[in-house]
């Protein structure tokens, strides 16, 4: 099991001041991490589709590296995204999983087909140009290069510990995540589009 | 029977010229099918094929974010499936997403059966968003209204393609 924010640090080694699209925890850690935040696309609204966003950016400036730092719940509520991007093919994405199996922001309740389904598997079939499998952080660390100098798009699923939140929502701290409007907005005033 | 087409898929693409489109997102249905071969034909207009329509505005919504300018093609029935990508990204996010949409059972000549036809009015008006009905190569501009108002009030708006016996068949 890796601890998500070990992984994003590694990742920010290699984002060559790319595009960044998190969501759900791995917004909140992506945001710990992140040294551009002007880059940044925290995606909050309609839950399963960062994926589905950041391949639209991937499009639209095929010339910039875009990573996703997706869910496993939130893949599950997508999963033709796979075929999608595979279809697509854009050499400059980076599809990260974070596969902690459970819907840790509502209580830590276990994904379906937790520990019995492979999203690398689904990935590398539907058509992606490389897909990954890690759940030690230093097999991470030193494949890195190989990993984010493949050619797109990349799928890299990481076994990742959970951080469940349980607290009613009222109670919760705000998460001081930049909501996604804002971080539109940033992103087209930084790329001068 | 033969028929003559009402809307053209020309007039179609040729709004969508006209308007600097540079990615179609869209997944085919039987109104809008004709326009496959057109747009396919398109050198600079990047075709998207998504495998469900939620998809189509969340790509959207990433093409303008990285500063392009995207169309969406999708059905009535692919609009109800849409409503959280809608809610969540298109309106919450300020986005200026058109959207033609197939409308399925849609008639002028007495009542429609078709459920698809009588929710789809009322539901973007409880979304709160502007629509524009094109029936024939004669309204075709009000796609360019479309794309004027989606940028006036950045957000989304729908051209709803009521062609009733062709839609975009010759």
């Amino acid at each position: 099991m890796i601890n998500q924010i070990e992984l994003m640090e590694v990742v920010e080694k290699y984002r060559d001041n790319g595009i960044v699209v998190p969501t759900m925890t791995g917004s909140r850690g992506w945001d710990k991490v992140s040294s551009n935040k002007n880059r940044d696309i925290p995606l909050g609204g309609a839950m399963g589709k960062a994926s589905s966003f950041a391949l639209g950016v991937a499009l639209a400036q095929p010339d910039k590296r875009v990573i996703i730092f997706d869910g496993d719940g939130s893949l599950l509520m997508n999963l033709g995204t796979l075929v999608t991007i595979a279809e697509k093919a854009p050499k400059n994405l980076y599809h990260f999983v974070l596969e902690n199996g459970v819907y840790a922001v509502t209580g830590g309740q276990p994904i379906p087909g937790n520990n019995r389904i492979s999203f690398a598997g689904m990935a590398k079939e539907a058509g992606y140009a490389n897909a990954f499998e890690f759940d030690d952080l230093e097999d991470f660390a030193s494949r890195a290069a190989e990993v984010m100098g493949a050619e797109g798009p990349v799928f890299i699923c990481v076994k990742t510990t959970p951080e469940i939140q349980n607290e009613p929502m009222g109670l919760r701290a705000p998460s001081g995540v930049k909501p996604t409007k804002a971080a539109i907005q940033d992103l087209k005033k930084d790329l001068g589009v | 029977m033969t028929q003559q087409a009402l809307l053209s898929p020309e007039a179609v693409i040729q709004e969508f010229k006209n308007n600097g489109i540079t990615h179609i997102v869209y997944l085919p249905d039987s109104e809008t099918n004709w326009m496959y071969q057109l747009m396919e034909a398109e050198p600079d207009m990047d075709l998207i094929p998504v495998t469900r329509e939620g998809e189509s505005i969340a790509v959207a919504a990433g093409v303008i974010a990285g500063g392009k300018k995207p169309v969406v093609l999708i059905q009535n029935t692919g609009l109800f499936e849409s409503g959280d990508s809608i809610r969540g990204i298109a309106i919450d996010c300020a986005l200026p997403i058109v959207m033609l949409i197939g409308y399925r059972g849609w008639t002028r000549h007495g009542a429609t059966p078709d459920s698809a036809a009588r929710f789809t009015e009322p539901i973007l008006r409880a979304w709160g968003i502007t629509y524009y009905l094109v029936e024939h190569d004669g309204d075709a501009d009000r796609i360019s209204l479309a794309f004027q108002e989606a940028e006036r009030t950045n957000m989304p708006v729908v051209v709803l393609v009521g062609d009733e016996y062709h839609g975009f068949n010759r």
